[in-house]
C-alpha cells in the first residue's frame, strides 16, 4: 500500500464523482470477464471499493478509467486463482449470461457473438475488448494487463481471426446445435447499424 | 432509408481484402453494441450504496 497523504475534501469529490461516472464501463468491462451478470457485478462493486480505498495514490489528471480497470482485472484474476470451481461454471454461466440479456430489441447475433467472445482464452478476450470496445489504445492496454505493447497487438488480432472463424464455422454449442450463419447476421446487423457515413 | 453505400473502393483484384476488412469492421460493430448495452443499463443502487457508505464512514459526508 503506497503509503500517501489522504485527499483534500475538493480532490475526493472530483475523484468520487469520476468514480460514478465509470461504473457503466466498469460493470460492462466486468461483465466480459465474468460471462455471468451477477457476477459480474460483484467484481464490479469490489473493484470499486478498492479504488475508493485507494483513492490516495491515484494521481489526479492520469487516466483514471485505465487505473479502475486495472484494478478490476486484478481483482478478477486474484478471485479466479483461488476459485477451483470456475471451469466447471462457464457452461452454466454463459447460459445465465444469454438470459440476462433477453431482451427483445437485442438482435440474435449479439448472443452468438457473446458466446463467441466467451470462447476465446481469456487474455486474447480482454485485449479485444480494452481495445476493440472499451476505446483504449494498445498502451492503455497493456498497462492495464501489464504485459508489452506488441503482446497487446499479437493478441488482439489472434483473437480477431478467432472470432471470425468461430462465427464463420459456427463452432459454437448452442443448445447442442451449431449455428453456422452468424457471421452473416453480424455482418448484416453491422452494416444497418454503421450506416452510411 | 436511403443507402448510398456503395463501397467505392472495393476492386475486383483486392474483394479478397476487402471482405476480410469488412467482416473484421462487422466484428468490430458488434463488440462495441455489445459493450455499450451494459454501459447503457441504469446502475443498479448497490453500487452507489458502497460510495454512499464510504461518505457516511467520512466525517459526516456533507457535498
Amino acid at each position: 500500500m503506497p503509503n500517501r497523504e489522504p485527499l483534500d475534501p475538493a480532490s475526493e469529490a472530483i475523484f468520487k464523482r469520476e468514480l460514478v461516472g465509470l461504473i457503466p464501463h466498469l460493470r460492462a468491462f466486468a461483465r466480459t470477464l465474468c460471462g455471468d451478470a451477477t457476477a459480474a457485478d460483484d467484481l464490479a462493486q469490489d473493484a470499486i471499493m478498492k479504488a475508493w480505498d485507494a483513492r490516495a495514490s491515484f494521481q489526479i489528471g492520469t487516466n483514471m478509467k485505465a487505473w479502475t480497470f486495472m484494478i478490476l482485472r486484478n481483482q478478477f484474476y486474484s478471485e479466479k486463482r483461488r476459485s477451483w470451481r470456475q471451469s466447471q461454471l462457464d457452461q452454466e454461466a454463459a447460459e445465465r449470461t444469454l438470459i440476462a440479456v433477453d431482451d427483445p430489441e437485442s438482435p440474435v447475433a449479439l448472443d452468438e457473438m457473446r458466446l463467441a467472445l466467451g470462447m476465446l482464452p481469456p487474455e486474447q478476450r480482454e485485449a479485444l475488448i480494452l481495445v476493440g470496445a472499451g476505446g483504449f489504445a494498445y498502451e492503455e492496454a497493456a498497462d492495464i494487463c501489464g504485459c508489452a505493447v506488441g503482446t497487446v497487438k499479437s493478441r488482439v488480432s489472434r483473437a480477431r481471426r478467432a472470432l471470425q472463424g468461430i462465427l464463420e464455422q459456427g463452432a459454437y454449442d448452442r443448445d447442442g446445435a451449431p449455428a453456422g450463419d452468424a457471421m452473416s447476421a453480424i455482418l448484416a446487423d453491422a452494416e444497418r447499424l454503421s450506416g452510411p457515413r | 432509408m436511403i443507402d448510398q453505400n456503395d463501397r467505392p473502393l472495393r476492386r475486383a483484384s483486392s474483394s479478397d481484402v476487402s471482405e476480410a476488412r469488412l467482416r473484421q469492421q462487422a466484428i468490430g460493430v458488434k463488440l462495441r453494441q455489445m459493450f455499450d448495452e451494459v454501459i447503457s443499463e441504469p446502475v443498479p443502487e448497490e453500487f452507489l450504496d458502497i460510495l454512499r457508505r464510504a461518505d457516511s464512514q467520512r466525517s459526516g459526508g456533507e457535498d
